[in-house]
């Protein structure tokens, strides 16, 4: 319980905080239009759906102001490093990003719903009351117009229209047309199966947002939801009620008057509006900036390395940027983790063949004469991700699956540099390092960096500094049998050797605990889902409460 | 967007089309609408239909397709409908029929419209040519990563010919090599 708590407390404050703070404004603003005196007359109009339909229109522009948040990308990785002295509990929650915007997403998906089936039950009933449908007391309130003095309560000023063609001729009906189906679209394209096999779909799509923001601000204007406006003399509503005959005869009871208020929603997304736009004009600029191309490689099994330069580019181990290519698609930008240290002049992105963009580009490198340079290339980042922490531990495991490795190469060879000028922020002692992967061909353009580790550590006598573990998960049998008495594995030429199958996990931790028992270990996975929450389980097993001993930290890459 | 499936992303949005004619008939039920026991009853009826007739996905041309849950049954009974429910010309063609109603009435205009563009993306997957194909358990074929320990031991012995051929003739070496019957190839 005590580990559930180091690792995922701070996750659940937030998230504590957020519900608590939509369900105050559910609330508040359910009793103030269901209690209000002021909505009392509306209320005689439209029953109980008039605070149904403005509860969650509070809680849509808390989470419509929240959801552009999440995704300023820039403004995160600046927060970031603002936090460096607040700790890495704090910076961890950044990381969560995406996930929080996903859980705003649900939630204005789910008030979206109950407001536009409350405001659906509105709009007819203000209609029946206006053709005289209901009791006297609503066919009078309905008759009140725009004239000299009086103010109308019921927007619906014709008798012969229908609900639909009152939607679709006021601001607020049409607006919410609009941007109800701008959401219904960008959520059945940002579906998983969608996302993960047609990205640009997903993303082209996504960019109905700006049509829902815009449509949002203007969604309140129009004065629709009326309250009663102190009279004088007052009008007495309880008394006035049943006397709807003689408004404006009797004296306790003038005529009621109505005002509507004027649009809200522009307080709250205001704000995060600017920022975004801030944002993507960053972009922008950073895209704008030139890049050159210091060498360009291709490996094995279809991976791409480029050695880029760009002025005034400044980047930590373990950061990605995204790259945008307009030979290939003028709006799209795909991150990628760099694999070179910041200790070297240029940053290197290795690029796996996954996609359309992906081919695209090896295609049209590939295509190039020699010593050429490439495509122009625009570069957002770097954007920082929890490998910055593995310093910060004094001891680290750190797994990469298949290509995940990456981020994995560019701390490697920051060792390594940082070994050689012995920089003594270096607090790490021990690192660990398990790759996993299905098949054997690509090992090599990261066995050839380990190769080096190798003999700088064993020329220097720091053995013990780095264990690797190198997992080949696809194995075949012919390979077990036939080398198993060489001295240097044959795989990858490797004097540690290559194991087959999966890492035992439960073996690996004993180890790690047994070698470094007073430690603090940071777990570092980039890889699929499940392997995260097997280590996840395993870093929750194998930590002790007791500050003493060995406590595991598990931090995730997702993007 | 070479890739792409067009039919996987109309039936996201067909399938929550369903459901919003449907909540939108269940509203103008509740709410006693205008007009609500002939339109009501109708869009909740299409609704239904829609739903059940998206819910199982099609397998995909390229790649592994995710089933929804407990889809089987669902993709049994859309598979019998044979070359109706297999295009997707007949699906652009139904859901475009079938949104029209929708549209009389204000509680289910949400549900008209957004049931006419997975109508018309699913028009742009059948110009693409793409149809719909069931999703049926397969049997577990052996992976690649089995090892190839235990094969079945030959019942058999290799065609050979008979003992006197196959003696070692050393005083005639040439006249002792044979044409073998069968032909044997190294694997």
């Amino acid at each position: 319980m005590g580990n559930w708590i180091i690792n995922n407390g701070l996750t659940s404050f937030i998230l504590v905080v957020w519900m608590g703070i939509n369900l105050f404004l559910f609330v508040w603003f359910y009793q103030l239009y269901d209690l209000g005196d002021d909505f009392f007359y509306t209320r005689h109009l439209l029953g109980s759906a008039l605070p149904w339909a403005r509860a969650p229109a509070a809680v849509l522009n808390f989470n419509c102001m929240l959801i552009l948040l999440p995704v300023c990308r820039n403004l995160l990785s600046l927060l970031r490093g603002s936090f460096v002295c607040c700790g890495r509990t704090m910076r961890k929650q950044l990381d969560k990003n995406l996930s929080f915007h996903k859980l705003v997403a649900y939630m204005i998906a789910l008030m979206t719903a109950v407001h536009t089936v409350a405001h659906l039950l509105n709009v007819e009933w203000f209609n029946n009351s206006r053709r005289g449908v209901y009791d006297e007391l609503s066919t009078a309130l309905s008759n009140l117009s725009d004239s000299e003095n009086t103010t109308f309560l019921n927007p619906v000023r014709r008798i012969d229209i229908t609900p639909t063609y009152f939607v679709f001729t006021t601001i607020a009906g049409l607006t919410g047309v609009i941007i109800t189906l701008a959401l219904i679209l960008i959520i059945t394209s940002s579906m998983e199966v969608i996302r993960r096999s047609y990205f640009e779909v997903f993303w082209y799509t996504h960019h109905l947002f700006v049509i829902f923001f815009i449509g949002l601000v203007f969604h309140g204007a129009g004065f629709i939801v009326r309250r009663q406006k102190k009279t004088n003399p007052p009008h007495n509503f309880t008394f006035c009620k049943d006397r709807s005959d003689d408004w404006g005869k009797i004296p306790e009871c003038p005529i009621p008057q109505f005002q509507g208020g004027p649009a809200q929603t522009w307080w709250w997304v205001i704000g995060p509006m600017i920022l975004y736009i801030c944002e993507r004009v960053l972009r922008f600029i950073r895209y704008m900036q030139t890049v050159q191309y210091r060498k360009i490689v291709m490996h094995p099994s279809k991976v791409l390395e480029l050695q880029l330069v760009k002025d005034g580019f400044k980047m930590e181990v373990g950061q990605y940027v995204f790259l945008n290519c307009p030979a290939i698609s003028q709006l799209e930008w795909h991150p990628f983790t760099m694999t070179s240290a910041p200790e070297e002049d240029f940053f290197s992105v290795h690029i796996r063949s996954a996609g359309d963009w992906t081919d695209k580009l090896i295609d049209i490198v590939q295509n190039l004469p020699e010593g050429a340079q490439g495509p122009k290339m625009g570069v957002d980042g770097p954007f920082g991700t929890a490998s910055e922490d593995v310093f910060d531990y004094e001891v680290s495991m750190l797994v990469g699956a298949g290509i995940g490795v990456t981020p994995f190469a560019s701390i490697l060879k920051s060792i390594w540099y940082k070994f050689k000028i012995s920089n003594s922020k270096l607090r790490t002692r021990k690192i660990y390092f398990y790759w996993l992967c299905r098949e054997t061909h690509a090992f090599e353009w990261f066995s050839d960096l380990l190769q080096v580790l190798e003999k700088e550590m064993e020329e220097r006598g720091m053995g013990n500094f780095l264990t690797y573990k190198l997992y080949l998960t696809g194995w075949d049998q012919n390979l077990v049998r036939v080398h198993f008495e060489e001295d240097k594995d044959v795989v990858t030429g490797l004097k540690q050797k290559t194991h087959y199958g999966r890492p035992a996990w439960d073996k690996e931790f004993e180890q790690v605990r047994k070698e470094n028992p007073t430690s603090v270990v940071g777990t570092f996975l980039c890889g699929p889902a499940v392997l995260a929450k097997v280590l996840e389980k395993k870093c929750a097993k194998y930590s002790d409460v007791d500050p003493r001993k060995t406590k595991f930290y598990f931090n995730k890459e997702n993007f | 967007m070479g890739k792409i499936e067009w039919a996987m992303w109309a039936n996201e949005q067909a399938l929550a089309s369903g459901l919003i004619l449907l909540t939108g008939g269940i509203v103008g039920v509740a709410g006693q609408f205008r007009g609500w026991p002939f339109a009501a009853y109708i869009i909740s009826a299409a609704g239904v239909f829609v739903c059940l007739l998206e819910y199982p996905r099609s397998k995909r041309a390229k790649g592994t397709s995710v089933e929804r849950t407990g889809q089987y049954c669902f993709t049994v009974c859309v598979k019998s409908f044979g070359p109706l429910t297999r295009n997707y010309y007949v699906r652009a063609f139904l859901h475009a029929a079938i949104c029209v109603p929708g549209g009389f009435m204000l509680a289910t205009v949400l549900g008209c419209v957004c049931l006419g563009i997975a109508s018309l993306i699913y028009l742009a997957a059948a110009i693409r040519g793409e149809h719909w194909e069931p999703v049926l358990p397969q049997k577990e074929t052996t992976r690649k990563t089995d090892p190839v320990s235990v094969r079945n031991p030959p019942e058999m012995p290799p065609p050979r010919p008979p003992p006197e051929v196959r003696r070692k003739r050393v005083d005639d070496l040439e006249g002792a090599a044979y044409d073998n019957p069968i032909p044997v190839s190294d694997k």
